[in-house]
Parts: structure tokens; C-alpha cells; sequence
């Protein structure tokens, strides 16, 4: 972000104010002085001497949230820069709506020490719309033999570390990486994949793979895993976070596991409470991902899962691709899609299925992820940086990936009608995005 | 007339008038395989590329002899000889081969999908000439058609897959195919090797291959690659063979006008034993012949379109 001149001084009005960290879903003003809030509440009068300070926005019929925040992006950079950069995907993320996000580690070379971190912080400084924090490897490159230097990680910026893209394979590594990353306070999020059980795998596994004569994933690959590192979590006393859940059956083990007052949180995206598995019968690649898209037993465990709390948070797991990896035979096309620029209508239809209220659907884009990375943002608590996401709830269009920020078009939801979407987003009380109309 | 597709990509898309039509066809142009000169001008002027990214020598061949009896020019082009192996996509390949202006691809994928992917992307007609693990349409069609060779109807007769099902693309389009025609169809192996809710397809699951050998009407025995063994599949090939090799004195339980199937390449002695492949009730080499007359009837339909 490019640091301005003048004050950021505001007020916004009339607008439906939903703060899951105050408990506050209200028709209020904000007030913003100089990048941070000042005050939320019902008629709030600026004296008419200091009016001319602040620039009005009048809220009518929109919500009012906090800045939001996507804990797990791919952003690409450095080394896939033909696939998003640090520009580009954050401006795709102000464009969803969101003003912060957590990048993954498996960039070329991978983030897995200072020098890595310390490039992108810079590159999210001088070139990107919204705020950035990096996710640093668990394992030097990625390859799961030794840990990374958690201590200097830290100190140069990650808020967490995780192998994202691979699993921590050996249970020794992982023990390790859990009670080391507790020395620096550091959170660990865990991909969860049996290599073993997923290997060779295409789809999920079970009535339609076999009717499409691709290889299966199980849920299993998924479970054994995730059961593997609450268990670690339990013997190292350490923090865990589970990314991208995707099957009932992780769903119950997680809950099962906060039920024991353990510190497990974890995540979800879109897509698994989206899309199912029959979506692939046309062997069209933009619907292949890891975990894959299961089957509608599982959306609805997901769906269950956020109604009561066991999946913390919505994460999109936006993974950019090229037509040189996606438009191959679906065999050979690459795992990912991208999700920064339609999470939040998709978050917004579980309001309408009265799945989750407004404020807890707000709460897994805000207030959670931020308390799960210990980042002080996702709310509008006087004093708070005045990061803020503006929704139109009403508004109704098609989602069309050929407008989006991204560099990348590997997005299952193009062509889908949609309703809700970010109309305006700012970061310290500045506008970082205006919907065009 | 009941077919009017651009292409012939799976037998689960396949209605039952549709695949009687084919047969139906098929059976006409047999009797063109037995002449002296074995050659109609049909499909004159017409190109047919074959456009192979696994190796095949049976199923091309039937294609190309199938091609050539109808007078249509082809052309092969194959994963070892193109520039498949200088990194060019299959979709680029296509295209560029598209830009030659052919009438019919034939295209065999180890990818499963890769025909639909592809057919999808020209407007020349497409020949699935089988995909990964997905589908093997000509070959079900040559099986239904060896089948009622030998048997009246393949309404209620009960046949039995017997091997590999997991990996199988003659079992899934075998599956389709014949309980669209009414037939029951058993599968059985080891449960390594068959798919999970393969029922779903239709399909009754077993794992005792001598209790099913007396029922059945027909057996179709599937080839069973050596490499499963280190895919931690089997044990053994011995250990396959003991439970689900077909040899002569298993089929003493077998009804006597059992019909004796394989789609080929066989492996003596593994899945089935040389007595039975060359023995009265086989009609293994039937299916090769037929599956001339059978190709010839699909590239005549998208060929003349």
C-alpha cells in the first residue's frame, strides 16, 4: 500500500454495521478519523465546525463489515509470476472484498527463509492493494526432511507456517514442527493428505469415479491425516490448524477433537460446500482440485460444520492457473482454482439458506481467521485500523471471470448467477475498490 | 434411422435403438469381410486420421482395415512418432491435424475423458477408440454383436466379467451396453480389482468366481496386467490364477454352451489357460473379425455425415 498524504477521515451511514468481535449487527454510522475507527454507533453527530474533515458515504441498504480476510491464497509469486502476482491477485482480493490475506509457501523458490519472506512483504508494500501475510514453509523446500528455520521465519514476518500443497509426511516431522513452532508462538496448519491413499487420484473416490474411469481420492486419504495431526496436537500441547476441509468425515473428527478442548481450528472454501463430484462428468479440468469436490453428503457435513462452529473459517484456497496447466486432458491438468473474486457471493447464499446468521457468516472471513493467524484486524472495535468491506447484499449479476482481477481463469463459478458482492473496500479508512456499476 | 450424432464417444450415451441400429449395420457389412475383393467405395474420398496416444496394434488395425475396406484414406499418428513426445498438447495436435480437413478421428487416450475433451474442441467426428478406464464403445459393440452370433437375444442371459474390472474400459462399456440390453451382468475378482459402487453401474459383485461359473451364459475373461502385482494389488500371479484363472477344469461346472470372451491381449496361463482360449466354446477370434464389421459401421454413420 502507498502511503498517502492526507488523513483518512470518514463516516459512513445508514449502513447494516456487522461486527462479529462487538456481536454488533445494527444500523450505525462509523466514523473514521485518521485510518482508524473511532466510533460506531447510532446518530452520531460531527460537530459542524470539523464536518468539512471527514468525506461522507451514505450506507443505505448496504452492510457494513470488516476488512475481510482470506487465510489461504496462492499468490504465485515469486516464480509463477504468468499465473498472478503479488499486484494481481491482491487486487483480485480488494475486488472480492477482502483487505487482507495469508500466501501459501510453495512459490519458486518456496518461502522457507528470511530472504523469501522479506521479497514479498516487499513486493505486497510497494505493489499491493490489500494487506499480506506470509505463510512460511514447515519443511526446507517443501520436501519434508528437515524444519525450516521457524525462529528467523517469525522474526522476518510469517504468521504461520504450513507445507501446503504436500503433507507433512512423516509423523516425527510433524511432532517436531508442532511443539518447535511453539517456541515462537507460530501457528501450524496442516495439510492433510495421505499420499499413500490419494496417490494416482483424479476425483474423489466412489460411485462417480467409477462411472468416469478415473482414479479416486478416498476421504480416508483426507481423514487419516487429519486424525493423525489432531493426535499430534494432543501430545505437543501445540496449535493446529486444519486448511481446506472437505469431507464429513474430517468435519466429525474436528469436532469431536474441540469437544476435548483442544486448540484445533480449521477451514473450508467454497468450492466443498459449492460443488459436487458430479460436476466432473463432462472431464472439464476447472473442476479439479485437492481435496476434490465430494458428493452432497459431504456439502452438507460442511455446511454443518460452519452452522456450529467446527469449521472456524472460509478460505478460498485461491490456486491460479494457466491454460498451459488447465487445458490439457484432465488427467494431466493441474489441481486448483481460483476464489478470490467469488467467496463472498457464495458465502452470502448460506445467509440466504439461513445456514449461518450474518454475523457468523462474517465471522469466518473476519474476526476467526484473524484470531486464528493472532493478526489484529477483522474488526471494528474503536481503535482498530479502518479496514472495511462495504456489501450490496441485493445486487444480482453473473459471475464472468474474463472481468477478473486475477491474471488466471480457472474459475468453476463463471457463468454463475450470483447475489451479493463487495461495493466499495477500504484499508486504513482509504478506498482500495469501487464496484464499477 | 436412429442415429444422428456427430460422434461415437461411449455406449452409456447410447440408447437401445441406437445400439440395435449399429448391430443391425454391422451384421450387413460383414458379409463384405468375406469377399474376394473386400472393398465398397463408401467412404471414398473421405480422410480418417487414427490418432493413437497408447499403444494399440488389435484395435487400430481393426480401424484401419475397416477404414480402407470402405475406400476412405487414413493416416496413423501415434504417441512414439509425433510430436506428442516434443511436448505438443493433444489439443494443439488436434487442431493442427484438423486443419488438414479429415472427417473422422479415431483417438485412443490413456487419459480417461480425453476423447470427449477433445471431440468437443473440432468439428470433425470423433471415434472413442478407448479412454483410460472410462469407456471402449466399438469393442462392446463387437462383443453384443459376437454374442447374438451365438445366442438368440442377449435379453436375460447372464454374463460374467471376470478380472480386472477396476481398471477395465471393456468391463464399463460391457456394463452399459448389455444392461441396456437386458442382460444380467455379473463382475468378479478379487476385491482389489473391482471399483468401488460398481453396483451403482448395474453391475452384481462377486468374489467367488466357481459359484458364479455355473450360471453364466457367457464369460468374458479380461486381461490382467502384470504390473497390478506391484501396485500392491495382488500377491501374485499364481495367486490370481488359482482363484480367477479360467482353465478347463473349472469350466466343468459351466453350462456347455457356455461362450468363452476375451478382448485380447491374452495372457496364457494367467487369466486364461490355452486349452480353454483355443478350445470349442471360445470365441475369442470371432471378436476380431467382428470387430472389423462393427468398426466399419461406425466410421460408415459419422463418415457420411
Amino acid at each position: 500500500m502507498k502511503p498517502n498524504e492526507k488523513p483518512a477521515n470518514l463516516i459512513l451511514r445508514n449502513g447494516r454495521v456487522i461486527d462479529p468481535a462487538q456481536g454488533l449487527d445494527a444500523v450505525a454510522t462509523v466514523v473514521i478519523e485518521n485510518g482508524k475507527v473511532v466510533e460506531v454507533g447510532p446518530n452520531i453527530e460531527i460537530g459542524a465546525q470539523r464536518r468539512g474533515e471527514f468525506e461522507q458515504i451514505d450506507a443505505g441498504g448496504k452492510w457494513v463489515v470488516p476488512g475481510l480476510i482470506d487465510m489461504h491464497v496462492h499468490l504465485r509469486e515469486p516464480g509463477e509470476e504468468y499465473k498472478e502476482t503479488i499486484a494481481s491477485g491482491t487486487r483480485a482480493a480488494v475486488a472480492g472484498g477482502f483487505t487482507a490475506v495469508a500466501c501459501m509457501p510453495n512459490t519458486r523458490p518456496v518461502n522457507d527463509c528470511a530472504a523469501v519472506t522479506q521479497f514479498i512483504l516487499k513486493k505486497a508494500a510497494e505493489e499491493g492493494a490489500c494487506r499480506v501475510f506470509p505463510v512460511g514453509a514447515i519443511s526446507k523446500g517443501l520436501e519434508g526432511r528437515n524444519l525450516c528455520e521457524l525462529g528467523e521465519l517469525r522474526a522476518s514476518g510469517v504468521v504461520a507456517v504450513s507445507d501446503d500443497g504436500r503433507p507433512v509426511e512423516s509423523s516425527m516431522l510433524m511432532r517436531r514442527a508442532l511443539e518447535y513452532a511453539k517456541t515462537f508462538g507460530l501457528l501450524v496448519i496442516s495439510h492433510c493428505e495421505d499420499l499413500g491413499l490419494s496417490s494416482g487420484g483424479l476425483m474423489n473416490e466412489g460411485r462417480v469415479s467409477t462411472r468416469l474411469g478415473l482414479r479416486g481420492i478416498p476421504r480416508a486419504a483426507e481423514e487419516v491425516m487429519a486424525a493423525r495431526d489432531i493426535l499430534l496436537a494432543e501430545l505437543t500441547g501445540a496449535r493446529l490448524h486444519l486448511a481446506h476441509i472437505s469431507s464429513a468425515g474430517s468435519v466429525a473428527l474436528i469436532r469431536e477433537a474441540k469437544k476435548r478442548g483442544l486448540q484445533v481450528t480449521a477451514e473450508t472454501a467454497p468450492h466443498y460446500f459449492t460443488l459436487d463430484e458430479e460436476l466432473l462428468s463432462t472431464f472439464n479440468p476447472v473442476y479439479k482440485v485437492n481435496p476434490p469436490v465430494r458428493t452432497r453428503e459431504d456439502m452438507e457435513a460442511i455446511k454443518a460444520g460452519l452452522a456450529d462452529g467446527t469449521l472456524d473459517a472460509i478460505a478460498s484456497d485461491h490456486a491460479p492457473h494457466s491454460a498451459v496447466e488447465k487445458d490439457l486432458e484432465f488427467e494431466y491438468a493441474a489441481n486448483g482454482m481460483i476464489g478470490l473474486e467469488s467467496s463472498l457471493p457464495l458465502i452470502l447464499r448460506l445467509v440466504r439458506q439461513s445456514i449461518l446468521s450474518p454475523l457468523d457468516a462474517i465471522a469466518k472471513v473476519s474476526q476467526n481467521p484473524a484470531r486464528i493467524l493472532s493478526i489484529p484486524f477483522g474488526t471494528l472495535a474503536k481503535g482498530a485500523a479502518a479496514d472495511l468491506t462495504v456489501i450490496d447484499p441485493e445486487a444480482t449479476y453473473t459471475i464472468d471471470a474474463r472481468k477478473f482481477e486475477s491474471k488466471s481463469r480457472n474459475c468453476p463459478f463463471d457463468g454463475m448467477e450470483a447475489q451479493g458482492r463487495a461495493v466499495m473496500t477500504f484499508i486504513d479508512g482509504r478506498v482500495v475498490f469501487t464496484a464499477p456499476d | 434411422m436412429h442415429f444422428n450424432r456427430k460422434d461415437l464417444l461411449g455406449i452409456q450415451e447410447l440408447d437401445v435403438s441406437e445400439i440395435e441400429f449399429i448391430l443391425d449395420l454391422s451384421r450387413s457389412f460383414k458379409e463384405i469381410n468375406e469377399r474376394t475383393i473386400k472393398k465398397v467405395p463408401t467412404l471414398r474420398g473421405k480422410t480418417v486420421i487414427h490418432l493413437f496416444y497408447e499403444p494399440s496394434t488389435r484395435t487400430r488395425t481393426s480401424f484401419d482395415v475397416a477404414a480402407k475396406r470402405l475406400s476412405a484414406d487414413t493416416f496413423s499418428v501415434t504417441a512414439s512418432t509425433s510430436s506428442i513426445v516434443k511436448g505438443e498438447t493433444a489439443l494443439d495436435t488436434l487442431k493442427n491435424l484438423e486443419a488438414m480437413k479429415p472427417d473422422v478421428f479415431v483417438i485412443r487416450h490413456s487419459a480417461s475423458g480425453a476423447p470427449w475433451q477433445l471431440a468437443a474442441r473440432t468439428s470433425a467426428s470423433v471415434i472413442n477408440a478407448g479412454d483410460g478406464m472410462h469407456e471402449h464403445p466399438s469393442q462392446a459393440l463387437l462383443d453384443m454383436l459376437t454374442i447374438l452370433d451365438n445366442k438368440k437375444s442377449l435379453r436375460g442371459l447372464n454374463v460374467l466379467i471376470v478380472g480386472d474390472i477396476f481398471h477395465s474400459r471393456v468391463a464399463r462399456s460391457n456394463i452399459w451396453g448389455l444392461k441396456k440390453m437386458g442382460a444380467t451382468v455379473v463382475v468378479c475378482g478379487p476385491a482389489t480389482l473391482i471399483p468401488p459402487n460398481i453396483d451403482a453401474m448395474g453391475a452384481e459383485v462377486s468374489h467367488c468366481l466357481d459359484q458364479c461359473i455355473p450360471e453364466a451364459d457367457v464369460i468374458m475373461v479380461l486381461r490382467l496386467q502384470k504390473e497390478r502385482q506391484q501396485q500392491m494389488l495382488l500377491p501374485s500371479l499364481r495367486e490370481y490364477s488359482t482363484w480367477y484363472g479360467i482353465n478347463g477344469e473349472r469350466l466343468k461346472n459351466a453350462k456347455k454352451d457356455v461362450l468363452i470372451m476375451h478382448p485380447g491381449p491374452i495372457n496364457r496361463g494367467v487369466e486364461i489357460s490355452s486349452e480353454v482360449a483355443d478350445g470349442p466354446c471360445s470365441v475369442i477370434l470371432d471378436q476380431v473379425t467382428n470387430g472389423v464389421a462393427v468398426r466399419m459401421a461406425l466410421l460408415y454413420l459419422l463418415g457420411q455425415r
